[in-house]
């Protein structure tokens, strides 16, 4: 049976992580379970960008990953980067098992503005479907309604739509059901 | 986005690589990584990549400078992106000056670097689509090898294509180096001899007695040193086709020979008696006036109608300059390509310079020079200087035979309607003087038409 695990890393914030693994359930399809809590190693942390290195972390959870996970989505409260980057709202193993993303930029406060959760999770529950898509194997897609569209910047994150689009949606679709099989053939 | 192009990341930071190329698959790109520009040399030579993002300071080995330019020599469109985190204006502008298209300094904004990556990307569509158009087009103007958009040529490729079942013989006359062979080979390729043999033959290269045996095959002892029986070319070409090149040249006996095939469509071995027939279409080549060699007594009448049942000529290069911008292209592209050069394009004033050219040698001249320059050209565009040698060929095909100006017009004036056939008003578009004009030069020169 597929298993999706919600891995809290460097404790984020519960609210969110409840939100999520009920919002994901129904698209996914999947069990939903929780992974025990990570810290994210010192080594990790760039202290000259006062970021932290998302692939160092993402080596890290390899290392702890449920062997019974078919996906590990990991979700962090702390700023991400990677080095030719100045941030990433997240990463993923394309076609892989894990994806990471965080929450520092999804908040209004870092932009100096008034907190919002509401918006917050809105947009947390879209990077959460946009990085798990790259784990069914989907690249960026060009339709900026899709959910897969490419955002760089915030005001992209919230004009994308929250839904797959219709070529995204079927990729997904037979990704997940290819999944599936493979798990039913190795059992 | 686009699954078609290929990216490569150099850089000595293993991670700076791997979290770079993770985050341009997610965009749909297929993304190689190496750890050094020596690794990054490797790959390129098994893969071409329509990006490279290229560290400039890498320890070990050669730095991003010297591995663009290392690139560049393998693929001299390779765009190149240098990444650094020691951003100087010296160094931007020495990257630059090498050939980046790019500097960046790392880390980056990613709306900078997914929308300097898109826009590489179109103009890289951009340059394919152009790629594929103008080979449709080169594609338009091919047939069988033969490349032109001239309009008599054109007239010829459609005469060739209905001539090239039938069983008739075809004169083509033209200067050397026109293509003679290549239209022989297209008249035998497309019609229903194609899986027969196609046998030329240059006459002018042997001797008589060689010549002989070697079209007609010689009997064992025939004469000194044919110690076995030989088949001549005409039995080889039994059910094919035979290029009779250089005809013109043959002497008053093997015309006669020829007439018999012709007439008769059987001939002997040399030292034969045994008469053997064949079926052989046949087709005779020249870059002489047979008519004028008929004239002169140098060549049998009856011969030459029998070969003059269909006649082809084929225009000269400089009467077909539209054809050299084509013809340069396509001989650019497959010898660049066979002598592993990277030259890859030709500079304005270096093709001005080719179609003023006035090319005695034809299109055959015109391969060779473009082989020349590319073989000597150490950049990748050939430019004016790489056809220097062909100005010393100008100054000496220039040289003038001793002649009163008047001798001079009416020699111009006799070169030019034979160019244009008798065409008076393209004659006196090419000599730069009105119609009337020229009639009335005609007149005076005495100039028969």
């Amino acid at each position: 049976m597929s298993r999706l695990y919600i891995l809290p890393v460097n404790s984020p914030e519960e609210n969110v992580l409840l939100e999520l693994e009920q919002k994901l359930q129904p698209i996914i399809g999947w069990e939903i379970r929780r992974a025990a809590s990570m810290s994210i190693p010192p080594s990790a942390f760039n202290a000259v960008r006062n970021q932290y290195e998302a692939l160092h972390i993402m080596r890290e959870i390899v290392d702890v990953i449920q062997i019974d996970a078919t996906r590990i989505l990991a979700i962090t409260e702390e700023d991400l980067s990677i080095p030719m980057l100045t941030f990433v709202f997240g990463q993923a193993q394309l076609g892989g098992r894990i994806a990471l993303m965080s929450l520092a930029r999804l908040r209004p406060e870092f932009y100096g503005m008034a907190a919002k959760k509401e918006l917050c999770l809105h947009r947390a529950f879209k990077e959460a479907l946009h990085e798990l898509g790259h784990t069914f194997g989907l690249k960026h897609c060009p339709k900026q309604s899709c959910i897969m569209a490419i955002a760089n910047t915030i005001q992209q994150v919230d004009e994308k739509g929250i839904d797959f689009c219709g070529g995204c949606s079927t990729l997904f679709r037979d990704a997940r059901q290819q999944i599936e099989s493979l798990e039913k053939e190795s059992v | 986005m686009n699954t078609q192009w290929n990216i490569l990341v150099v850089d000595d930071e293993e991670i700076t690589c791997e979290s770079m190329a993770a985050w341009l698959r997610e965009d749909g790109y297929s993304v190689d990584t190496a750890s050094s520009g020596q690794e990054g040399l490797e790959k390129t030579r098994l893969k071409e990549y329509a990006i490279y993002f290229i560290d400039l300071k890498m320890p070990k080995g050669i730095d991003g400078i010297e591995t663009m330019m290392e690139v560049k020599k393998i693929y001299a469109d390779a765009s190149v992106v240098i990444i650094t985190a020691y951003a100087t204006v010296d160094t931007a502008i020495s990257a630059m000056k090498e050939g980046a298209l790019e500097y960046i300094v790392k880390p980056c904004n990613p709306q900078e670097i997914s929308m300097l990556v898109s826009r590489i990307i179109k103009v890289k569509n951009l340059e394919r689509e152009n790629t594929i158009l103008r080979q449709k087009l080169l594609g338009q103007y091919t047939f069988n090898d033969i490349i032109s958009k001239n309009a008599k040529m054109l007239e010829i490729f459609s005469l060739v294509k209905e001539i090239s079942s039938l069983r008739s013989t075809v004169l083509i006359q033209g200067e050397s180096g026109t293509g003679k062979e290549l239209i022989a080979r297209a008249i035998h390729f497309s019609g229903d001899r194609v899986d027969k043999p196609f046998i030329a033959v240059s006459c002018a290269a042997l001797a008589e007695t060689l010549l002989e045996s070697e079209l007609f095959g010689h009997e064992k002892g025939a004469f000194t040193g044919a110690v076995n029986q030989k088949q001549g070319k005409f039995e080889i070409a039994d059910g094919g086709t035979i290029l009779l090149d250089e005809i013109g040249d043959i002497s008053p006996k093997l015309q006669l020979d020829l007439l018999r095939i012709l007439q008769e469509k059987s001939f002997y071995r040399v030292g034969g008696s045994e008469e053997i027939k064949v079926d052989v279409r046949v087709i005779a080549a020249t870059h002489v006036d047979l008519m004028e060699a008929v004239k002169q007594g140098k060549f049998r009448e009856d011969l030459f109608y029998r070969l003059n049942v269909i006649n082809i000529h084929i225009p000269a290069l400089r009467d077909r300059i539209e054809d050299i911008p084509l013809l340069t292209k396509s001989f650019l592209e497959r010898i660049s390509h066979e002598l592993g050069k990277s030259v890859s394009d030709i500079s304005e004033g270096a093709l001005k310079k080719l179609m003023e050219h006035q090319w005695p040698g034809n299109v055959r001249e015109l391969e060779n020079a473009i082989e020349r320059a590319i073989v000597t050209c150490k950049e990748y565009v050939l430019s004016e200087n790489d056809f220097q040698f062909l100005n010393r060929k100008e100054e000496k095909s220039w040289t003038i035979p001793p002649m009163t100006l008047k001798e001079m017009e009416r020699e111009a004036i006799i070169a030019t309607l034979k160019r244009t056939e008798g065409n008076v008003k393209e004659a006196a578009f090419q000599l730069g003087i009105d119609r009337s004009t020229l009639y009335d030069k005609i007149k005076y020169y005495n100039i028969p038409r």
